[in-house]
Formats: structure tokens, sequence, C-alpha cells
């Protein structure tokens, strides 16, 4: 790609970079004072991890949301709907139908028998200090996964948007994200954190609605009128509208996709940062009610990309999209160009308000990672094993203060360290680790008399060890054009998602640990987890 | 939506030992609730997976099929898409009912009982 080309839609962005700039400001100064005010209210430990437990159903769903729509969400799926079509649109209907498996399965109880984290719930009726470690272990390398792919993207879409393209000025984006995800979450704690989340959403799916509307409005609301038009200028005709442009090509990408798309709907309720969430609500009924609206909310915001892509494809040229972003991740905020109009001011203020939704949107789901990681440290690793559940409550919310600036100052180094190197595919690796490792131990906890230390320990390190492995030697890493690292070739296993491998082994790991251990399952702590996690009796 | 949420209190109540946990996990109240939460559940975890999985395969083996116009410009990918949505509500709305009418009165008479048992 030639400088000219990159600038195209950056220079037409740099114009308003001042507009940009001020609207960003303005969400980074309200989200500031959200967050010191929050910090005054913070006070004991169920403050800083769990928001105090007051939030109520909607306001958590609306968080949730806000944690789970991430740029990938909103950036990726819009340029993939735009630029292949129907399969760009494959990717939301995981990311939704997982929830079921949160609400069905998982957010009660987990809201009844656990306190702080993940690891609560894990180590429940096992030894703690082993379990307790693997379950940090695994919180700490999904959520930083995750949160490298987030910095990363946003070194990317803030020098798309911005036109900055030199290498200074892409760490100091990432330096200046990562500062921010540390001052949210030490100062505001998850009352901060929840608060910014909330913002974000509303800000999103009104940004969202905005741009559905104005796409309808062109089409005089006749989604078959802007389906077909959105076919003919895509320069793929009727295919672009059925399965196959990007995961159609050969038998290995087709089992590519099955992959993703298990690990999809079996990552989500794996994945700490939204576990976290429902100690916030005091209730089982309460986080039942956030999963519900935060169905409803994603689930409507993932039908707007359905407009926002198809409508980018029909009002914009594919070389426009693909020439500012090869992956098309600057089709919305192009769409929003050309919906206001090229050279208008009214274009102008529609692309900042877009690109200002895009930055709030990142570092909403960067605080809800560091937060989960660092309460992990601090709850699981630092109180409970290093400790041995002797740490004061002082103690804990220090030592998670100092987790959130430590994992902070790594997340800055590694998102800057990688801000050239093609990280997108992590997100889906952290989906896939989580439910490998996270999601067989959470699902044999609740539900599974027999169920041992041994057998958690080996689903944890299990599925972390195999998915991790097998990506490390994938085309996500080495070996293509689109790698990690292109220039060097060791990869031999050929899926870019190991989540068609990794899943059942993690699932069968639980199970043969189990079967192969000589202690005997605590009797007494199972009754009382059951319980527990039915009636919400004892629940914190 | 569902249920109200009770009101919000921060007393803490009294921990029920692990006999006690143990004498309700036996009761038939509990083992109804657990039943009753299960049967639910379960089966219907089982279906909806099936059912996104079954669209995956059709949308990677069945393209023809999937390529079919219904109307305009509306194929049956996009139709059967569009209904992976519809039945994500659905199951969702359907869940929060049979827990708000079934599960959740079983599961406060234990809690309560327990809870307030000297």
């Amino acid at each position: 790609m030639n400088t000219a080309a990159i600038t195209l839609a950056a220079g037409e962005a740099s114009e308003h970079r001042g507009l940009i700039i001020s609207l960003f400001g303005v969400f980074v100064v309200a989200t500031l004072v959200i967050t010191i005010w929050a910090g005054r209210q913070t006070k004991d430990a169920a403050d800083f991890y769990a928001g105090g437990r007051q939030f109520t159903g909607f306001q958590n769903g609306l968080a949730v949301s806000g944690d789970y729509m991430s740029a990938a969400s909103f950036l990726g799926i819009a340029g993939a709907i735009a630029l292949f079509g129907y399969d760009g649109f494959l990717y939301s209907i995981g990311f939704l139908v997982a929830w079921l498996v949160a609400l069905l399965l998982v957010a009660e109880p987990l809201r009844n028998s656990g306190r702080y984290t993940m690891g609560d719930v894990l180590a429940y009726r096992m030894r703690q200090r082993p379990v307790r470690t693997a379950a940090g272990t695994s919180t700490i390398v999904v959520s930083i996964f995750y949160l490298l792919a987030q910095m990363a993207g946003a070194g990317v879409l803030v020098s798309l948007l911005l036109g900055i393209t030199s290498d200074g000025g892409k760490i100091a984006i990432v330096a200046l994200v990562g500062i921010l995800m540390i001052v949210y979450v030490s100062i505001g704690g998850m009352k901060g954190t929840t608060w910014v989340q909330m913002v974000k959403a509303v800000l999103l799916i009104a940004g969202a609605l905005l741009l559905t509307f104005l796409v309808l409005l062109k089409f005089d609301f006749n989604i078959s009128d802007l389906l077909g038009t959105a076919a003919d200028k895509s320069g793929h005709g009727a295919a672009f509208l059925e399965p196959g442009l990007k995961y159609g090509a050969t038998g290995t990408s087709k089992l590519d996709f099955i992959s993703l798309g298990i690990a999809l709907v079996l990552g989500t309720a794996g994945l700490p940062h939204i576990l976290i969430r429902f100690y916030t609500v005091p209730t089982a009924q309460a986080a039942r009610k956030s999963v519900i609206w935060a169905i409803g909310l994603i689930g409507a915001f993932y039908l707007m990309t359905l407009a926002l892509g198809f409508g980018a494809a029909a009002l914009i040229s594919p070389e426009e999209i693909t020439s500012s972003n090869k992956a098309g991740n600057t089709a919305a905020p192009l769409l929003a160009l050309h919906l206001g109009g090229v050279d208008s001011t009214w274009g102008a203020i529609l692309l900042a308000t877009i690109s200002a939704v895009a930055f709030a949107t990142i570092l909403a789901v960067v605080a809800g990672l560091t937060l989960a990681s660092s309460s992990s440290f601090a709850h699981d690793i630092y109180a409970n094993v290093i400790k041995k559940g002797q740490a004061s409550e002082k103690q804990e919310i220090s030592a998670a203060r100092w987790a959130t600036v430590g994992i902070g100052a790594v997340s800055i180094v590694l998102g800057a360290l990688a801000r050239d190197l093609n990280v997108a595919g992590l997100v889906a690796l952290a989906f896939a680790v989580a439910a490998s490792a996270n999601l067989p131990t959470i699902l044999y906890s609740l539900f599974w008399k027999r169920f041992t230390t041994q057998g958690a320990l080996w689903s944890i390190y299990g599925g972390l060890v195999t998915a991790v492995g097998l990506v490390l030697f994938s085309p996500v890493v080495s070996g293509k054009p689109t790698s990690m690292f292109p220039d060097v070739d060791f990869h031999w296993f050929p899926l870019e998602n190991p989540g068609i491998i990794s899943i059942p082994v993690g699932f069968l790991l639980g199970v043969i640990g189990t079967l192969m251990s000589k202690e005997e399952p605590d009797k007494g702590k199972y009754a009382e987890l059951e319980v527990r996690s039915l009636t919400g009796t004892g629940a914190h | 939506m569902a249920t109200d949420a009770p009101p919000p209190s921060k007393t803490e109540h009294r921990l029920p030992s692990t006999e006690e946990f143990a004498r309700v996990q036996e009761s038939a109240e509990f083992v109804e609730l657990r039943r009753s939460y299960r049967s639910f559940a379960f089966p219907l975890t089982v279906g909806f997976i099936a059912w996104y999985l079954l669209y995956v395969l059709l949308s990677n083996y069945a393209g023809g099929f999937m390529g079919t116009k219904l109307f305009g410009n509306i194929n049956v990918a996009l139709a059967l898409g569009l209904a992976q949505f519809l039945t994500t509500f659905l199951i969702a709305w359907w869940y929060a009912r049979h827990a708000a009418a079934k599960l959740d009165p079983k599961a406060e008479v234990i809690k309560s009982r327990m809870e307030a048992a000297e």
C-alpha cells in the first residue's frame, strides 16, 4: 500500500482533526470527572471489585454491552460486511447467540456463589491455592491477549482517523490509552469502570442508530433496494449476499470458520471481564435481567451493523474502503463522512462524532479488561495464594491498584512493540482460550458432583496450553502475509482458530483428570455450592 | 422485562452450616428446584447450540440453498441469519418467564428458611 492511498481517507479526516480531538477530549474529561467521583465512593473491597453490588439490572445490562461491544464489533464487523457482505454478518451471530450460554448456565449461579472473581467459583469446592493460581493465570492470559488487540487497534484507528503515521505518534497514542485506563481503574475501581461503560454504550448505540437511520433514509427504507445496490457496487453481484466470500475459498478455510464459530459461541461465558460484571448487582435475578438487557441491546446493535456494512458497500466504492484500511476497519467512519456529504460541514461533524464514539468504545473495553486482570491478581493470587487468605481488605485493594498500574505498564510496552504487527487474531484467540480453559471448569464446578481439583487443573492448564500452543504454530503468528511475523514461517497447524481442537481437549481433560484423581470430591462443599448457586442462600 | 429484583439489602445473613446445606441438598423441595432448572436449561442449551451449528454448517456447505432468493434481494441465508437473532431473543424471553414463574418462588422459600433458621 503506498502512502498516497493510506492518506486518502486519513487526509479527509485530518482536515477535521481539530473537531475529532475536541469531541474526544469532551469524552475524556467527562469520564475523568465520573472516575474521580466514583473513586470517592469507593471505600471497601466490595466497592472496588464489585461497584458496591448496587447497580440495577438495566444499568448493568448497559455496562455489560459497553464492556462487550469492542472496536472489533463496531468497526470490524461493519468493515467485514462492507467488504465481504454476508460473511461479515456471520461473525455477529456467534457473538450474540453466545449470550444464551451466559444466561442459561453461568450468570446466576456465578452471582450467587462467587464474591469478586471468576476464580471464586472455580476454587469454591477445590483446594484453594492451586486452583486460584490456575484461574488467575488464565484470567490474566485471556485479558492481556484481548487488551493487546484493543490497544494495537487503537493505534491503527487513531493513526488512520487523525492522519498520524509517525512511529512516535502511534506510540504516544498507545501510551495515552494505557494511561487513561490505569487512571479509570485504579482510581474509580468497578464503580468508575461501570459508569464509563454505561456512557460508552449509550454513545455507541446512539451513533449506530443515527447512521442506520440515515442509511435507510437514503433508500426510502427499502431494505431489498439497499441490499441490491450494495451487491451491485461491491463488484461481486449476488454472491455478496451469500455465504462464502470470506470463508468459502477452501476446505481449510471452511473448517476454520467452524472452529471460529464454536469458539465465539462458547467463549463469551468464559471471559473474565464479562463474568465479573455479574457481581455488580445485588441478586441473581438482577444478574439475569442484566443479561436479558444485554442480549436486547447487543442484538439490536448487530442488526444495525448490517445496515452500516451494507450501507457502506452501497454508497462507497470498495477501492475507497480498502485503500483507507485493508481490513475495512474505517468503513463506518467513512460511511459517516459520505452520509453527511464529503466536503460539507455535516460530513465533518458526523465523521468526528463516529470517530470519537470509536475511541470511547476502545477506552471502555480496555478499562474492563484491566479491571478483570488486576482483580484476579489481587484477589486470587495475592490474597489467597501468596497471603493464604490472611490479607486485610486494605492490603487487597492496594494490591489491586498496584496491579492495575503494573498491568497497564506492561500493556503499554507490549502494545507499543506490537504496533505494526497484525494482532487482530488475538481477540479470536482470547475467545478460544476462554472457551477451552475457563468454560469447562465453570460448568463442571457448578454441575458435576464428582469434579475434583485435579480435573480443574488439567482442564484449565490443558485448555490454555493447547489453545495458545496451536495459535503459536498457526498462520496467525507466522507464514502468511497477514501473520504477526510475515517474514518467518514455523507454522504447521493449518487453522487460524484453535477452538475446534482446544475446546474438546479442555472439556475432555476435565473428565480424565477427575476420573484419574485419587482424592474424593468434597461432598459437603458441593452441597454448599449447589444449594447456594441455585437459591442464593448466603450469597455476598 | 422479566421480574423486578427485590430491593437490595446490605445486611449480612446468617450462613448456614455445611450439615444444613447437605440436608437441604437432599430435601424434596431442592431436588424439585434443581429438576425444574436443569430440565429447562440443559435441553434448551443443547437445542440452541445445535441450531447455531446447523446454521454454520449450512453457510459452509450448502451455498446453493442459502443463495435461494425468497423475495426481492432477501435470500435464505439472510432470512436464517435473522432467524438466529429472533430465536435468541425468544429463548431469552422464554427463560426469563420460566425462571420468574417456576424457579424464583421455590428458591426464595428455601433461601429465606435457611437464612432465618437458628
